[in-house]
């Protein structure tokens, strides 16, 4: 970022919010006129004078500089080293659903390894006729497909089971992000390695693990890895980011973030689940008796409102506003979403950009006009299997406070009248 | 041999290995040799196929720990810091914040060694022989109290172990339990009488720094709360120093109106309390028993506690390494003073 104080974006803002200050009730109604003639108009600017930069004066494009603020960010306290970690995807400054690579939120077991297409190799072995192995450029010979799926880890909103904690959609359900994959079903894959996926599947399971230290290995079932589980390595239309998993991930549409493989080496067909760390230490979901719920990999429908929201919040003052939020399902398509501003007692149905897609997140807005009295804004999603996301006091009566992974609850954000939002629980 | 000699030489070898002796459909790749296979599966079942030959014990397990494993996991497997901690938390399971470990919760022994063997230690994954992981596991099994230290595990001895959370597991019931209650047309008006704020993330204050309104919002309170206990002499600049230190106690413990019991104890009205008093709380023994000899957390008492936690009183659950300066144990003994019940 430029610290020049000519910087004309940075005068710019100055003026902007100075103007606020000043008067706050001349921009909230659209039809001010203004006091003052704008110099941004009347005075010649810098840029509408000279040059801009010339092409190839950045080879690969990043966000513009004024855009420094749309990062991942990291909780330090939740655990105790960067390279077993994870950190949170920006949605309160996103729109749309397609997730940037560069900001969709990392999650490591032994971090982001740097792994050469050249030295990639992918074994499919087990109960297979043929054991076979693939280098790179043989999956890139495989018919492919491209679909967009939305990956949440299972512990997002996690740290808010026992109440309200973090304040920002962000850090609350930023462990999301969304893209477009091209890949080769695992389907072909398996077949090519002479498995006979019309024979007796019941029972049968693939146990897949990444190149990585951690190997995060994971058992899954096969009829989901017959039905639409991806061997990708590209997304948004470029290679996979290192940190997302570069040359090759595993893709399993609507499930548990935890079971795409990153750097995935090895499909080992087999007669049951592994039961390795991943799924049962972690990824295992404690019920109030002290019992845990296995195999949990759906994530049910959940949304968010991403602004206003906490490191949103309203600066506009009152009058026209646009409410927008996320939502999502692994079982389906997003079929609806309502918003209440009052807590939930009323609701309004909120308009979908696009129609719902299976297993990928949709983008919803309620345009209203705010009188700037204080919201309770909350997001309630539904998909086409009829399932109606819960309210976190429902949830908590079905599991208790101990179960960590999973918490789609309905989120509430406590917008002042100064518009600056906060996470609330409510009753 | 010359650059160009050597790259068709492995052109050579390519296209000879390209071609698979059984072709698929699409004739890709190539056959997976037994020594690949060999090297990358090591994969271990519950019924323990893949388990390999070996033995160790928790003696010789203890050695090998105390080098390799220990920095982290702590020198009994009580974990350090955020660290998993692997041994302890019998009986919590249905507790706020069980503890999980592996003999608590793990339903399945052999994930220890499928895990320990292939990803451990941490940074060096793979680097430990298979009588050493036998050995590990062995120890954490003793650490647990679930063997004896003269227990010898082995793929022969390997299910004499009883896992005392194997029966705790249940398979994904959501479509019974959940998703018949939260299915159909939902309400649209008139779903509550009221609506009242029942908690709030700032008052927590554990949202990273990157948000200005949060801290902004919270030095207020902070101070709202500071001034009204000013007639109780409260310094209030110490306290505040003190809040900043409380940064290193918030992942495991709450203090105010509506703290909740987590890793550690709610600490609300702490000094000059009780020891082992906060309901609710599964206290170490040794604290246990300090609290039952009649220990009170005067100023001196916790400052002691505070500096060197597990020389003060050794098996305290609390994994926290200590506060070296004494001035940050005065301005979080202050801080805590702030927060009566």
């Amino acid at each position: 970022m430029s610290d020049n104080e000519n910087d004309p974006v940075r005068s710019r803002r100055a003026f902007l919010s100075g103007a606020v200050a000043a008067g706050a009730g001349v921009l909230t109604t659209s039809a001010a006129a203004a006091q003052t003639a704008d110099p941004l108009i009347t005075e010649i600017q810098p840029w509408a004078q000279g040059f801009g930069d010339g092409v190839d004066a950045v080879r690969y494009g990043l966000p513009s500089e004024h855009e420094g603020d749309v990062i991942r960010r990291n909780v330090e306290w939740l655990t105790a080293d960067t390279v077993s970690s994870i950190n949170f995807t920006p949605i309160h400054a996103l729109d749309g659903t397609i997730t940037p690579q560069g900001c969709a939120f990392e999650r490591h077991h032994s971090g982001a390894i740097d792994l050469k297409k050249d030295d990639y190799r992918l074994m499919i072995h087990g109960l297979v006729d043929n054991p076979l192995v693939f280098s790179y450029a043989d999956l890139e010979r495989f018919p492919r497909e491209n679909h967009v799926y939305f990956c949440e880890c299972a512990a997002n909103t996690g740290m808010e089971w026992a109440g309200a904690q973090l304040n920002g959609a962000q850090f609350t359900h930023g462990m999301i992000h969304n893209m477009e994959y091209t890949g080769v079903p695992l389907r072909t894959l398996l077949e090519e390695a002479g498995f006979d996926t019309s024979g007796d599947l019941k029972d049968k399971w693939v146990y897949v693990e990444g190149a990585d230290a951690s190997s995060n290995g994971r058992s899954i079932p096969m009829e989901k890895a017959l039905d639409d589980v991806l061997v990708t390595f590209k997304a948004n239309g470029e290679a996979l980011r290192k940190e997302h998993g570069y040359p090759v991930r595993l893709v399993v549409p609507g499930w548990e973030g935890n079971l795409w493989i990153k750097w995935i080496r090895r499909i080992e067909v087999m007669d049951g689940p592994v039961e390795s760390r991943e799924e049962t230490s972690k990824y295992t979901d404690t019920l109030e008796d002290g019992t845990s719920r296995k195999w949990t990999w759906a994530m049910d429908a959940k949304s968010v409102v991403t602004s206003p929201s906490p490191q949103a919040p309203i600066k506009h003052g009152t009058g026209p506003l646009v409410i927008t939020g996320l939502a999502w399902s692994g079982r389906g398509a997003i079929s609806r979403v309502d918003v209440s501003k009052d807590g939930g007692k009323t609701w309004e149905t909120a308009r979908l950009a696009k129609p719902g897609e299976k297993m990928a997140l949709t983008r919803f807005y309620l345009d209203t006009n705010w009188d700037g009295s204080e919201m309770m804004l909350q997001s309630r999603a539904m998909d086409d299997t009829g399932y109606v996301q819960p309210t976190k006091t429902q949830l908590r009566e079905v599991r208790g406070l101990n179960s960590i992974y999973h918490n789609n609850c309905i989120q509430t954000w406590l917008v002042r009248s100064n518009g600056e939002a906060e996470n609330v629980e409510v009753s | 041999m010359s650059k160009f000699l050597k790259s068709a030489a492995v052109a050579v070898a390519i296209t000879l290995i390209a071609a698979p002796a059984f072709a698929g459909k699409f004739g890709l790749g190539r056959a997976a040799l037994p020594a690949e296979i060999a090297a990358w599966d090591g994969d271990i079942s519950p019924d323990g196929t893949g388990l390999p030959v070996g033995s160790g014990d928790a003696l010789i397990g203890e050695e090998i720990f105390a080098d390799q494993c220990a920095a982290c996991h702590g020198d009994f497997a009580e974990g350090i810091g955020n660290w998993p901690k692997l041994a302890g938390g019998a009986d919590t399971l249905n507790y706020d914040d069980p503890l999980k470990t592996v003999g608590s919760y793990w339903p399945h022994l052999t994930t220890a060694f499928d895990y320990i063997k292939r990803s451990m230690p941490y940074g060096n994954a793979g680097s430990l022989s298979d009588d050493e992981v036998y050995a590990i596991v062995a120890y954490i099994l003793y650490s647990n109290d679930l063997v004896e230290d003269d227990f010898v595990l082995s793929n022969e001895t390997f299910f004499d172990v009883e896992m005392p959370n194997a029966g705790g597991f249940i398979i994904d019931d959501r479509a019974e339990t959940e998703y018949a209650l939260w299915t159909g047309e939902p309400c649209m008006v008139n779903c509550k009488d009221e609506v009242v704020v029942t908690m709030r993330a700032l008052v927590l204050d554990v949202t990273p720094d990157q948000d200005e309104a949060a801290e902004e919002e919270v030095t207020e309170s902070t101070e709202a709360k500071v001034e009204a206990l000013a007639a109780d002499v409260i310094d209030a600049e110490l306290a505040a120093a003190g809040a900043k230190v409380f940064k290193k106690c918030k992942s495991c413990h709450q203090i105010g109106d509506s703290a909740k019991n987590r890793t550690g104890p709610i600490l609300t009205g702490i000094v000059n309390g009780t020891a082992g008093a906060v309901d609710g709380f599964r206290y170490s023994k040794p604290l246990k028993a300090a609290a039952d000899g009649g220990l009170v957390w005067t100023k001196a008492e916790l400052g002691a506690f505070l500096a060197k936690p597990r020389a003060y009183l050794k098996g305290t659950k609390m994994s926290f390494s200590g506060l070296k300066k004494e001035a940050d144990q005065l301005a979080i003994i202050e801080y805590l003073r702030s927060f009566e019940k």
